[in-house]
């Protein structure tokens, strides 16, 4: 056989290898045909082309891998199974790109579904291929090495210190700087991800400079970028003061303070998460945020939206009224409580209900004007009713019942307690009536109230315990009127007075 | 002499006898005369020394009490002193309780607790909310305002090649077309697209391209100004060529009739004499000017040229 033939024979075979591995691919987009590629053995198959002469051989049996870990738990496990990793990783720092893009997306099709994928990814040498694709030229390469770094630190903090260890931060740092959307997009996203862990990573990613260019991005038009730049800095700042401080001097403010207005929810949701975690840590930082009108967006950013996207502005709102009673009456005049009021009663999620119980007992257990603010607004009989209902969560029932209890100390707005004379268990009922004892000695028209209301007639109701408090606060009350009167209002006087008219007998001798 | 008689006579038997009784009388009792002696002498020793100690005791008593009441009145002083000092210390100290309790009240009432600047504080907290309150409404009516535009845009130019698209439907004289049925009191807009869209050959480019369809007078758009026009151009992130000019365009540069350059063929043959001399173009000129004025009646072009003549 003449040279020619011979060679023909190999193009022949070579040939049937790529459209084999591209009809493989290209089947694998498909759902519906993974379990059965699965069943007849591609995995092997697509093995034993990785390790083919012809680069785009190579290349397609790795799009064809990735595209098999992508669709489930178990495709990646198997993947894992047949040792292809090492194959992948090992010759890497060789490949030309598109190599490296079908490896990396491999590797990140295995990370993405859980914790111990992740960890054999990195054993095999997973991180030391990315931290070599991020160093490419490519975009596209160093977008799939960024999703893949991604993918590992989101499942734990451990697999986050050696993706750090293996010097991967100036690099992804640097791919913020790219111009190419995509790019910027995945290492925000990476970064948020690497962040979220412990305070030693977020330090290292800091003293990159990471915080000016995450700002810088804030201005682009793009949403998603933005959506992850400030879930980025809202996970850079919540571990410690410094790092919140070095966010805010950064001129975050005025540009986040104009995106809580942005159409999109998330959004939305991150800047007011941000704001949340740089509420969290000093009263310096919350009188920063509120100084600059942060409290009017957020507010008017609950009065737009709904569900989970409340938790992170009512816990906000939360956290600065809790640090002290100058920022909680600032929350109360931005019109904090009507707006908090309406998210106890549009929102059915027990979570979301106690966060706003938490948020209004921080807010009304300062002094006696937030406690009247707080009951002014009508929020009592709600609070109660939650601590009530016996539908519930115990979480709910705890924080509604703190919240009653601290309000309840403080607050003198009588007509608004009036209500909950009437309804409430024994335990917040003591707190109601040691406020009328208090108030009641000393003002007179209050009195005339709450007998016309029927409230003494209540009190009158209540059976106490003797020598316990509330025995103690009903004779302070009684004390404070007239004999006659408390006699007239104490349950049965009417029968009295009817057994009295039976008991008469009138001397007939006078009339006549 | 009669006792030394008498002693002689009874003899000496009783003189030793009584000697012997003496002697041994006396030996019995020097003994006791002894212990007596030493009893007495022990006694008057011991009232000497008695007196003695008496007389020391007393010396001493009066030195002690001396002694006593002086460090008495020393520590008395001593303390008349502290007490006198202590008293002192607490009016000292009355008093600067009542230098600090005004001090504190007042530093604490103007310096850390301050009424008024709380007051303030909350004041401009709540304008600054209304100015950012504002200023967050006229944002997002802006930005709602740019959306609004993009939909209205991109609505037309949707529209606008349906119009393309569409351009066999435009109705002729012979036969109103679909968009101009003679029932309605008058045409659809979609037949107004119809008559101002010119029609191009279709190319491969996707309508989204902006580019196609510059053809379109600017009567079309709606009353955009310039902002729409500019958001439109930095939409599109790759910058879109302009199209490249047809060939005619490109081959004399002045958008002419049809019919014009055969005409100017025909009517000016000198021109199309060869360039052999070097003052062709003013011979050239020449001619056509006397050509022109022989010809007074002809149609744009002389006009044209004697506007410019005008002018110049």
């Amino acid at each position: 056989m003449s040279q020619r033939q011979i060679i023909q024979v190999f193009q022949e075979y070579q040939k049937s290898r790529l459209h084999f591995v591209q009809t493989v691919a290209d089947l694998a987009s498909r759902p519906q045909n993974i379990e059965i590629l699965h069943n007849a053995g591609a995995m092997a198959m697509l093995r034993a082309l990785l390790l083919d002469v012809v680069p785009s051989i190579q290349q397609a049996a790795a799009v064809a891998l990735g595209r098999l870990a992508n669709y489930s738990a178990e495709m990646a496990e198997a993947v894992v199974k047949e040792d292809i990793l090492p194959l992948l990783v090992h010759s890497l720092g060789l490949q030309n790109r598109l190599y490296k893009k079908a490896a990396a997306f491999v590797l990140r099709a295995v990370a993405k579904h859980s914790t111990g994928l992740s960890s054999a990814v990195v054993s095999c040498g997973g991180l030391d291929a990315m931290v070599i694709c991020l160093e490419e030229f490519d975009p596209l390469v160093k977008e799939a090495a960024a999703t893949t770094l991604g993918f590992i630190a989101r499942h734990s903090a451990t697999l986050t210190q050696s993706v750090v260890d293996a010097g991967a931060i100036p690099l992804l740092v640097m791919c913020l700087r790219e111009p190419e959307m995509a790019l910027k997009r995945t290492a925000a996203a990476t970064i948020s991800d690497i962040c979220k862990h412990t305070p030693e990573l977020t330090q290292m990613v800091v003293e990159c400079g990471t915080i000016t260019h995450l700002v810088q991005m804030i201005n682009s038009p793009d949403t998603k970028l933005k959506r992850q730049v400030f879930s980025a800095l809202s996970q850079i700042s919540k571990h410690t003061v410094t790092m919140a401080e070095m966010v805010i001097e950064a001129e975050v403010l005025p540009a986040a303070v104009a995106c809580l207005k942005h159409p999109d929810d998330h959004v939305r949701m991150n800047v007011a998460s941000l704001m949340k975690e740089i509420v969290k840590h000093t009263p310096e930082l919350s009188q920063v945020i509120v100084n600059s009108g942060g409290l009017a967006a957020v507010i008017d950013y609950l009065a737009e939206c709904r569900g989970d996207l409340r938790l992170p502005g009512i816990l906000m709102l939360g956290y600065v009224a809790a640090h002290s009673e100058k920022l909680a009456m600032a929350v109360v005049l931005s019109k904090g409580l009507p707006q908090l009021t309406l998210c106890l009663s549009q929102e059915h999620d027990h979570h979301i209900k106690a966060s706003t119980a938490w948020a209004i007992s921080q807010i009304g257990g300062h002094t006696t004007q937030h406690a009247n603010a707080v009951a002014k607004a009508g929020l009592l009989p709600k609070l109660l009713q939650l601590y009530m209902n016996t539908g519930s969560s115990e979480d709910l029932q705890i924080k509604a019942k703190t919240a009653l209890n601290s309000i309840l100390q403080r607050c003198t707005d009588l007509p608004s307690l009036q209500p909950l004379l009437f309804d409430a268990p024994s335990n917040i009922l003591k707190h109601v009536v040691c406020q009328f004892s208090k108030v009641l000695p000393h003002d007179s028209l209050a009195r005339r109230i709450f007998v016309t209301s029927g409230g003494l007639a209540k009190v009158q109701e209540i059976k106490a315990k003797s020598d316990s408090a509330l025995q103690k606060y009903i004779r302070v009350i009684n004390d404070c009127f007239p004999e006659e009167v408390v006699r007239y209002y104490s349950p049965g006087y009417s029968e009295i007075l009817l057994e009295k008219v039976e008991d008469y007998e009138p001397e007939i001798s006078k009339l006549k | 002499m009669a006792q030394l008689l008498k002693m002689k006579s009874k003899g000496l038997k009783e003189f030793r006898q009584q000697y012997l009784l003496r002697n041994s009388q006396a030996e019995e009792k020097r003994w006791q005369e002894h212990q007596a002696a030493t009893c007495i002498q022990s006694w008057f020793r011991a009232c000497k020394v008695h007196a003695y100690i008496r007389h020391l005791h007393k010396k001493a008593i009066i030195i002690q009490k001396i002694w006593r009441g002086f460090t008495a009145r020393a520590r008395f002083r001593q303390m008349v002193k502290e007490a006198y000092f202590i008293m002192k210390m607490n009016f000292y100290e009355e008093m600067a309780v009542r230098i600090q309790r005004r001090w504190r009240g007042f530093y604490v009432r103007k310096y850390v607790h301050n009424f008024y600047a709380r007051k303030n504080y909350l004041a401009e907290v709540s304008w600054k909310n209304k100015v950012i309150r504002s200023g967050l409404d006229e944002l997002e009516e802006l930005q709602k305002r740019e959306r609004d535009c993009l939909d209205v845009i991109k609505e037309q130019t949707n529209k606008v090649y349906q119009a393309h698209r569409l351009h066999h439907l435009l109705s002729t004289k012979q036969r109103p077309g679909i968009f101009n049925s003679p029932f309605r009191p008058g045409p659809h807009e979609t037949e107004l697209l119809l008559r101002q869209v010119k029609y191009h050959r279709p190319t491969r480019l996707t309508p989204s391209g902006k580019t196609c369809l510059l053809g379109i007078p600017d009567s079309t758009a709606p009353s955009l100004a310039s902002p729409g026009r500019n958001i439109l151009g930095t939409c599109s992130s790759r910058p879109i060529l302009p199209p490249i000019a047809s060939k005619k365009q490109m081959l004399l540069g002045v958008q002419k009739q049809p019919g014009e350059v055969w005409e100017q063929c025909v009517r000016c043959p000198d021109l199309m004499r060869l360039q052999s001399s070097y003052a062709h173009l003013e011979e050239a000129k020449h001619q056509l000017q006397q050509y022109k004025s022989m010809n007074i009646d002809n149609g744009m072009l002389f006009e044209q040229y004697t506007d410019a003549h005008m002018q110049n």
